[in-house]
């Protein structure tokens, strides 16, 4: 771990110009903050809110905008509402656009999109309860790529300073402290998860349920991250700084948090920005499942949850979105990710 | 040391090891206010004395700790319990197990077979086309959330009619032969082991590549170069041997990942393995047998990690127990 450069060396802000001249990194960066953007912006996107829900309107594809008239002419974008109808031959409710009257499609007119007063505008379709898929995929997106960070902001002070007293301390504390953690690493970390997020009482807000799913996310990956963090506090400890600091009578938390923790930032700052993914990752498993972030919050997790019977995915595939979603913030993360650690570390090879 | 002694040592060490996992997830399963035979008493089917029988094998009436000791106690003679459903959890376990084993040891077998080539030829060609390519490749690859995947094959699937949508065996397997039996299960397995492939594929190809292209940059391979060795001697003779080396530890951990990422792969596929059921447990709230399915779960871990540990041993015979 000598070879990585201190923290003194590798400043913040050189750390994001070196990722942004990498290519891919660039378009990465710009995709998630486009994400980022687009998903707390999202009151001033869309004209639909989060509760919006109209009952008729359940499954109805996704509204087409025209720009082209009947007449083949050139007009103001506009869209027609969908009606629903029963067809009598295939037993199926079925939606057809009804052409009588025209909704003018209308651009920063109080959100960034709105359509005509009676006019319904879907972009990505509606789901079971007639919600605008969009929307909630703008509402959803907020939990979705919020909840890794928050779960790394736990996880990894936990993980960094039981791994730094782990090996400061060394002895049978340090064997005891590493046995338990070896201990939770070998149980299958997604049994574990899908149990502790089953033990959550029903009857919760939703910002109860979040908080918890935030710390049963960061329960998991923290045994792991310590482990190396001890392996690098043991020959932190023995440079002359360490000593330094012990022979001014600094306590032992004050010598672990200021002296040696700093030293294994780098590390610390690429295995954060690889494990977002996992943390995305796991918890729209979890929702997907139904056991993380409940009905009448949106998660993309949650929503693939109705793409899990065949008639929906197989006709009404606007309800797969979220998974394109969570595949597009993943694979920037990673990129991101990636490139962090050949600057933070240019003897990796791994990529 | 010689090999069995090492074994002995390494098996020794997992004892305590399980031992303490047994503690850590009896004492969370406790944390939910659940009676552990609520769901029994509901079930008309179960007898009275099955009730006082679980009952007392669990020693509810006990303090906590007692309770921990009675469980352990049945666990290590091997009696699990009752489900919810009045079946024997050791049976239901036993059910699931080889299905899951099944799964697993297609997808190592076909990740290993691909990924490890693939990780050479990456190695070999660093930073030229073909590397690019792969590395794009294995990130698209690493960013698919498996349950995503496996709906997409789903409707791939469900549209051509060229698999079947889930489940193990088709309906009329029992009157199969023996031959259109292993087709049948062949056929079920075919979308289950592509996700996971998948998935564990990039992974492994990215490691494989890693270690490879820092083993080429050791003295000992340029020592081979400047004696004049040909290409393929020095990577497939000298090189290759000490980068597969840590790859075998990585068995371990890939069996240990799949077990987790297998659960919601099983669950879109309804594949009866041992992540369905106890997603279906913790559902249910089958207290015995969650319990049981995440001690199994753990000990096929441990159990995986040993046997790499082993492979390791005897083929880099450096190696001693930490």
């Amino acid at each position: 771990m000598s070879k990585l450069p201190s923290f003194e060396s590798v400043q913040k802000e050189n750390i994001l110009k070196a990722v942004l001249k990498d290519k891919f990194a660039r378009y990465a960066f710009f995709v998630l903050v486009t994400l980022y953007l687009a998903v707390f912006l999202a009151p001033f996107i869309t004209p639909y809110s989060k509760e919006y829900s109209n009952r008729d309107k359940a499954y109805c594809p996704p509204s087409k905008i025209y720009v082209i008239n009947e007449d083949g002419k050139l007009s103001f974008p506009y869209t027609y509402n969908y009606v629903r109808y029963f067809d009598k031959e295939t037993f199926e409710t079925k939606y057809i656009e009804d052409r009588t009257k025209k909704y003018r499609v209308k651009y920063f007119d109080k959100t960034f999109y709105n359509v005509e007063k009676g006019g319904e505008l879907y972009l990505l379709g509606t789901d079971i309860n007639g919600r605008d898929n969009f929307s909630r995929l703008l509402y959803g997106g907020q939990i979705s790529l919020t909840i890794g960070f928050l779960a790394l902001l736990v996880s990894f002070p936990l993980g960094m300073l039981y791994g730094g007293l782990s090996g400061y301390l060394g002895g049978k504390t340090d064997f005891i402290m590493m046995r338990i953690a070896e201990a939770i690493m070998s149980i299958p970390s997604f049994y574990l998860l899908i149990i502790l997020a089953s033990i959550l009482p029903a009857d919760m807000t939703s910002i109860q349920r979040f908080t918890l799913i935030v710390l049963i996310l960061a329960l998991i990956g923290w045994a792991g991250f310590s482990r190396v963090v001890r392996g690098m506090v043991l020959s932190i400890k023995k440079k002359e700084f360490v000593i330094a600091s012990e022979a001014i009578g600094a306590s032992n938390i004050r010598t672990i948090i200021h002296h040696i923790l700093p030293q294994t930032i780098s590390y610390v700052i690429v295995a954060m920005t690889l494990s977002v993914p996992s943390y995305i990752l796991s918890e729209s498993g979890l929702s997907f499942l139904g056991l993380g972030i409940q009905q009448p919050d949106a998660s993309w997790g949650n929503m693939l949850k109705e793409a899990q019977e065949f008639v929906n995915i197989v006709s009404r595939p606007w309800l797969l979105t979220p998974g394109f979603l969570i595949f597009v913030a993943v694979l920037a993360f990673n990129v991101i990710g990636d490139t962090i650690r050949d600057v933070l570390d240019p003897n990796s090879k791994e990529r | 040391m010689n090999i069995w002694g090492y074994i002995f040592k390494r098996i020794l060490q997992t004892i305590p090891l399980l031992l303490l996992v047994s503690i850590i997830s009896f004492f969370l399963i406790r944390l939910a206010p659940v009676d552990p035979l609520a769901e029994l008493r509901l079930n008309p089917s179960i007898t009275q004395e099955t009730l006082d029988y679980e009952a007392q094998r669990l020693g509810l009436d006990k303090p906590v700790i007692v309770q921990y000791g009675l469980w352990l106690k049945s666990f290590v003679q091997g009696d699990f319990g009752y489900c919810t459903t009045g079946e024997k959890v050791a049976d239901k376990l036993m059910e699931r197990i080889p299905n899951t084993l099944l799964l697993t040891s297609f997808v190592i077998f076909f990740t290993w077979a691909v990924g490890i080539p693939l990780g050479i030829v990456a190695a070999l060609h660093w930073r030229k086309p073909i590397d690019r390519i792969l590395t794009i490749l294995s990130s698209i690859g690493m960013a698919i959330p498996s349950f995503f995947f496996a709906l997409l094959l789903l409707i791939f699937a469900v549209k051509t009619g060229w698999f079947p949508t889930g489940g193990l065996t088709s309906y009329d397997f029992s009157e199969m032969t023996i031959w259109g039996k292993i087709l049948d299960v062949l056929h079920h397995l075919v979308l289950p082991v592509v996700v996971l492939f998948t998935i564990s594929l990039s992974g492994l190809q990215r490691q494989m590549r890693g270690n490879l292209l820092d083993v080429l940059q050791s003295d000992y391979v340029k020592f081979a170069r400047a004696k004049g060795l040909s290409e393929t001697k020095v990577v497939y003779k000298h090189a290759l041997r000490n980068a597969i080396n840590p790859m075998v530890t990585l068995l371990g951990f890939e069996f240990a990942s799949l077990l987790s990422g297998a659960a919601l792969t099983e669950y879109v596929f309804q594949y009866p393995g041992l992540g369905r059921l106890i997603l279906e447990a913790v559902m249910k709230s089958d207290i015995n047998l969650v319990m049981a399915s995440l001690m199994i779960g753990t000990i096929m871990l441990v159990i995986g990690n040993l046997l790499a540990d082993i492979l390791l041993k005897l083929v880099d015979p450096r190696v001693e127990v930490a």
